[in-house]
């Protein structure tokens, strides 16, 4: 389960960093949405991978699986659930605004291109 | 004794910053009298808590009274107590200049997003949990995007994007860094990790030297250091000047947490640890300095020119930072001190000179309004950035020689090289702007709104600087005593009360 759930993360985390070198807005977001995605497991599997145990106490419970990173991915997953939500809403504004989805500062290269 | 005023400087923004937008939101001089009040009365709060915090040991607040290390705790030491008072008199510049010249009338929701932005940095400073930190980081981000596109614009748009896609990034991997420190130590409260690491098994020391790599990278994309600076310049000189200023504080909360996660929580004496952040920090520190003082020189815009005199401070504060000695932390605290009041400045003046002109370009334009004046706090602001005789500048940076007299061929080398090279990129650029002016003959006599609130702003930020020259003294032995407190944690981690420690 372990090396599995390694390789979840791993597979998850270069692909968010691949999207994330694309110069255009929407392959950027789905890059960070992959990233957080992959630490949200990271997080989970910080408390140490157990099946079938309870996280709040219980009376017949043989043992307990960490409940606080399950807490720590609860509040990882609404902040990073928000900031998505604003970048979507900023590329919006950027795309409507300028013309184009391009993520860089490279103006001139940018005017020079089009005019070609 | 304080117990309660230690979380004021989160709750009270946090009230007053939902009533503005429910109850205010389309009267901006209700906004204006509330928002200023509210940073006035935190500058209150933290001259109380200052006070406070110098005469008694480190004080902790447990927050729905769970003890440590299992609540989330906020801690009042002398070092969050001094980071407090600064933001808040910076706000109070901030917030009078912006009132003068009209920026909050330029979009909607200035005053609720800078309160929200104030209460992400207090927290930032006073929390003792390392995940509420992370907490803390996100509530200052996401007021920092609504005012880093305040009045919007294509240009300033763009750069916000850019600016959220790092931050997501930074943020990803803070989570990354705390999710691998939990798995090694069990723990999230600062004090617990301290005496967790410095009991570690040899087995699990790459694990924590790896999260503590991770931490110190996601530090140094909030405070610009090399080669994680990239996003500043565009960001700075894109958001609206007042806004770039306050941006001042945000580099220093990079700064800030750098120093107290490498003081506390990831110290040069445990043996997990040793001398790894300072032999990451030192050269990355000299190239930000280097590659300041040189964006200074070949800036093409005046905001530009301010975002890498900005970078350049920060340099200067991790090359002390890096010696890991009270000595080099109370210099470096010091020059902080200067350069935040001094970058702030320089992003009012610059927005002033950029309003006057209708652009930001860096070249011989036609007189502007009020010229000599904005001329005379130019000149000034940039003797004191460039580290000149007689302000602070040069103290701070004559201090932060003193204290790294170790490795004088090397660090003296840069500080003294990038200080000639700043001297010449702000020469270039005062000249530029004031002096050749006249070559470009008399146009119409400028007229412009006089502002005097916008004056007695960045005036007000440059006593500050007078007052720190004046009472470099006293400051410097207030400091000492921060420093030597910083780097012998134990009665920060002893107020904590952690079960099974003394």
């Amino acid at each position: 389960m372990e090396a599995l759930i390694a390789i979840a993360i791993g597979t998850l985390t270069a692909s968010g960093v691949y999207l994330m070198l694309r110069q255009r807005t929407f392959p950027v977001i789905i890059g960070l949405t992959l990233l957080s995605y992959a630490v949200n497991v990271f997080i989970f599997a910080a408390g140490r991978l157990v099946p079938g145990l309870p996280a709040i106490i219980a009376k017949d419970a043989a043992g307990y699986t960490d409940p606080l990173p399950q807490a720590l991915v609860l509040t990882a997953i609404v902040i990073s659930f928000g900031m998505t939500a604003v970048i979507v809403l900023m590329a919006l504004g950027s795309w409507l605004e300028s013309g184009h989805d391009k993520v860089d500062m490279d103006d001139e290269k940018d005017e020079q291109e089009t005019r070609a | 004794m304080m117990y309660h005023w230690i979380i004021a400087p989160v709750v009270l923004p946090a009230i007053i910053a939902p009533l503005i937008v429910l109850v205010m939101r389309n009267d901006l001089t209700l906004q204006r009298v509330f928002g200023l009040a509210s940073t006035v009365a935190l500058a209150a709060i933290a001259a109380a808590l200052l006070i406070s915090a110098s005469h008694n040991p480190p004080e902790v607040y447990l927050l729905g009274n769970w003890p440590a290390p299992f609540g989330i705790v906020l801690m009042l030491d002398r070092l969050s107590a001094m980071m407090l008072m600064l933001t808040a008199l910076l706000a109070i510049a901030v917030q009078l200049y912006v009132i003068s010249t009209n920026w909050d009338a330029k979009g909607r929701h200035f005053h609720a997003l800078f309160l929200f932005q104030m209460m992400g940095i207090n927290g930032a400073f006073l929390t003792g949990d390392a995940f509420n930190l992370f907490v803390f980081f996100e509530v200052l981000l996401i007021a920092s995007y609504g005012l880093m596109i305040h009045g919007a614009g294509k240009d300033r748009l763009r750069a916000g994007v850019q600016y959220i896609a790092f931050n997501l990034i930074a943020s990803t991997l803070f989570l990354f860094a705390l999710a691998t420190i939990y798995a090694v130590t069990g723990t999230l409260n600062m004090a617990d990790i301290a005496v967790k690491v410095a009991a570690l098994p040899e087995g699990d020391a790459a694990l924590i030297r790896v999260a503590a790599v991770l931490m110190l990278s996601v530090f140094a994309i909030k405070g610009a250091l090399v080669p994680l600076q990239f996003w500043l310049p565009g960001t700075y000189a894109n958001a609206p000047g007042p806004v770039a200023a306050l941006f001042a504080i945000m580099t220093k909360v990079g700064a800030y947490a750098i120093l107290r996660s490498a003081t506390l929580m990831f110290p040069s004496e445990s043996a997990a640890i040793g001398t790894l952040i300072a032999d990451i920090m030192l050269p990355a520190a000299l190239v930000t300095l280097a590659v300041g003082s040189i964006g200074i020189l070949g800036a093409t815009t005046l905001p530009r020119l301010a975002a890498f005199s900005g970078i350049a401070s920060m340099g200067t504060i991790f090359t002390a930072f890096a010696a890991q000695t009270p000595e080099a932390t109370s210099a470096a605290l010091y020059y902080l001190l200067h350069s935040t009041l001094a970058t702030a400045a320089v992003f009012l003046i610059a927005d002033l000179v950029t309003d006057r002109r209708g652009n930001a370009t860096l070249s011989a334009q036609p007189r502007i309004a009020q010229q000599g004046l904005i001329a005379a706090l130019f000149f000034a602001n940039a003797i004191a950035l460039a580290g000149m005789p007689p302000l602070s500048g040069f103290i701070g940076k004559l201090m932060v020689l003193d204290a790294l007299r170790a490795d004088a061929a090397l660090i003296w080398t840069v500080i003294l090289a990038s200080s000639f090279l700043m001297v010449l990129g702000f020469g270039r650029a005062g000249s530029t702007l004031f002096w050749k002016s006249h070559a470009t003959g008399e146009a119409a006599e400028p007229h412009h709104n006089p502002e005097p609130l916008a004056f007695i702003a960045i005036g007000g930020l440059l006593a500050g600087l007078v007052l720190l020259t004046l009472f470099a003294g006293p400051v410097k032995d207030w400091l000492d005593a921060t420093a030597a407190a910083l780097h012998a944690p134990a009665a920060y981690i002893g107020a904590n009360n952690l079960p099974g420690v003394n």
